[in-house]
């Protein structure tokens, strides 16, 4: 099977659905060939479709992301790119006010079925506008559902569902993945949103992680097996809503859990998988729950020090190890 | 415009003007939750300018919205029940005053957030563009609108896509409690239509015959050429920025009694007699069946059911 990287799975999933229906349009910063978009996610697709549903728009992420919701809510199915995820902030209103809140405040009179993807995530020296994970500030908000896909097989599966979608999904994708290659089946294919996958399969400890931090996990659980640890790795792929069985049936087989989250810890999707497991998992639980996030600091742009702010494989590895030995010792 | 077309826009006049009426009154009779915003006074813009539009074309409105909902063919029963946060209200009673919607008739919501509307009428106007359909889009927004960041987003796409979109100001020169030369640097906002190479015109709002005249011929152009353009509706409106407003003194009596000499119900009916399009004996019929309708729509809201507390989960997603 031919390797694809993660960008050309995504744009390889926009294709295809632009292919099968005429109502799918893309909309962003320069994603007409030769640009591609930022990170090439859109690369190849006006040069085989035509500019007609690629549209280069100003910059004027309210704007363009409400004409979005606008085209969305009478007939279209919009894929709307933000070019960084952090400038999702500039749009705030016609996301959360109006496409997250429409069908509800209409009694269920109409769908908005539109895609926002966006590149997300740190580790590149991109700074403090840059490098936000934003996931958690709209799993929070009913009405919107949340997607991370953590290798190029998902992110073209998970990204085709999201079109599919009768709603309004957030599509994250992380910046340090892009260039990741591996194999990808040509046809069209579907991976379902709400549901995790385990990646590893394990015993003694649980490690729930999503999007870039699953390449951590599955890193510190290759350490961990030479250490005599057998590591279970849950990718969550949509961070809302939650795939809960899956999380509470891993707990049940392990007793132990580490929630791995690149950003911050508070009010985040880290603490809600760990009140999760709190509330219905409590009595499945050998040791506390263990949270891995970011220090609470902006990102700084100097590599050592943004290092030292963002959790690392290395960290991972010593919380397992302690968690590991807690229990022997309890 | 015909004798059909004439009594179509007089009944509508008559139709808002007593149904915000009837809702001051309920309101402050404490029969209403939440917050209305009438549009008392307006009833030009929305009448004349949805006179030129069919049930296929888009509008999107404001917290100020009844009055485009009903120029716009929404049912005043339908209105009412929202109002009262009935089960039967277009929105199941989900949405309320600020947020009616009947996407079915192409009315997009009013809305709460003040210019918010505008990127979505874009976004619509985008649609017919993309479906051929021959279809336009409208968004009413006020003159305090003009100077949030979307409004300058959505027109600036509208004018490089060449979308079918009218953008509506009705300035009735005050938004909330800031009059709008204190807001803004220049007289008319029609002038800002230059900033985006787009046609911006300026009508009396209170004159719907005018109105309508305008808007249809910028409706057209839209709906032919694909083009955008602002038509600035000035305008005034007769209550305070909502019912219950504490202090309306912003505005003064004698700007107050000089709008009022020119009440677009009574010019209307003084206009469309004059030109043998709308007689007395017909003006007055419809006058008569409109107050019958609202008072219909009041009892069928007063007798629809609340929603069940379960409805409160239903709808977050298809």
């Amino acid at each position: 099977m031919r390797r694809l990287s993660y960008s050309e799975a995504i744009a390889e999933a926009q294709l295809q659905e632009m292919e099968r229906d005429e109502r799918v349009f893309l909309m962003g910063l320069v994603l007409r060939d030769p640009y591609g978009a930022a990170f090439g996610q859109t690369k190849g697709i006006s040069s085989k479709l035509g500019t007609d549903r690629v549209l280069d728009v100003p910059i004027s992420e309210n704007g363009y992301v409400g004409a979005g919701v606008g085209a969305a809510v009478t007939g279209m199915r919009p894929v709307v790119e933000l070019q960084f995820s952090d400038f999702i902030t500039i749009a705030m209103d016609q996301i959360v006010q109006q496409a997250a809140n429409m069908r509800y405040m209409f009694g269920g009179q109409i769908r908005v079925p539109m895609v926002l993807r966006a590149p997300t995530g740190a580790y590149l020296s991109a700074a403090g506008q840059h490098s936000h994970s934003i996931e958690s500030w709209f799993a929070f908000i009913p009405g919107i559902k949340v997607v991370l896909p953590s290798d190029a097989y998902d992110a073209k599966g998970l990204l085709i569902s999201a079109i599919r979608e009768d709603n309004f999904v957030l599509y994250l994708e992380h910046k340090k993945l892009y260039d990741k290659k591996m194999e990808v089946p040509e046809e069209s294919y579907t991976i379902p949103l709400g549901k995790a996958a385990v990646r590893r399969e394990g015993t003694d400890i649980t490690i729930v992680a999503w999007s870039f931090m699953v390449s951590k996990a599955l890193e510190a659980a290759a350490t961990l097996e030479r250490k005599g640890i057998s590591v279970e790795v849950i990718d969550l792929r949509t961070v809302s809503p939650l795939d809960e069985d899956t999380i509470l049936s891993s707990v049940e087989k392990t007793g132990k859990l580490l929630v791995l989250q690149e950003t911050y810890r508070h009010c985040s999707v880290a603490t809600d998988v760990s009140a999760l497991v709190a509330e219905k998992g409590f009595y499945l639980l050998d040791t506390p729950i263990k949270l891995v996030t970011a220090k609470d600091v902006p990102i700084p742009f100097a590599p050592i020090l943004e290092n030292h702010v963002l959790p690392q494989t290395e960290g991972v590895v010593a919380e397992v190890e302690g968690l590991i030995s807690e229990a022997k010792g309890a | 415009m015909d004798g059909i077309k004439a009594k179509e826009i007089y009944t509508k006049l008559f139709r808002i003007r007593t149904f915000e009426e009837r809702v001051a009154q309920l309101f402050a009779a404490g029969e209403l939750p939440g917050f209305v915003h009438l549009y008392i006074g307006e009833e030009a813009s929305a009448v004349g300018v949805c006179a030129n539009l069919t049930s296929e074309d888009y509008i999107t409105s404001t917290h100020r919205g009844h009055g485009h909902c009903i120029a716009k063919g929404g049912d005043v029963s339908r209105m009412m029940a929202e109002l009262m946060g009935k089960r039967t209200g277009y929105n199941k009673g989900k949405g309320g005053s600020m947020h009616l919607a009947s996407t079915e008739i192409g009315i997009l919501g009013a809305n709460g957030i003040v210019a918010a509307g505008m990127p979505i009428a874009t976004g619509a106007a985008l649609s017919a563009k993309f479906q051929k359909n021959g279809r336009v889009a409208v968004a009413f927004f006020g003159d305090g609108a003009t100077n949030q960041g979307t409004f300058h987003e959505a027109i600036n796409f509208a004018s490089v896509f060449k979308l079918p979109v009218l953008y509506v100001c009705e300035n009735n020169q005050f938004g909330v409690g800031t009059r709008i030369t204190e807001s803004t640097n220049i007289k008319d906002i029609a002038l800002r239509a230059a900033a985006y190479g787009i046609p911006g015109e300026i009508v009396d709002g209170q004159d719907v015959v005018k109105v309508f005249e305008v808007s249809g011929r910028l409706i057209e152009r839209a709906r032919s050429g694909q083009e955008p353009a602002l038509l600035e509706c000035k305008t005034w409106r007769y209550h305070a920025h909502f019912e219950g407003e504490p202090d309306a003194s912003y505005k003064s009596k004698a700007e107050e009694a000089e709008w009022e000499t020119r009440d677009p119900i009574i010019t209307a009916k003084r206009q469309l007699g004059l030109t043998g399009l709308l007689s007395e004996a017909e003006a007055a019929s419809i006058e008569q069946n409109v107050r019958a309708e609202v008072e219909a729509a009041v009892e069928f809201g007063r007798r629809s059911p609340d929603p069940e507390p379960d409805d409160a989960l239903a709808d977050v997603f298809a």
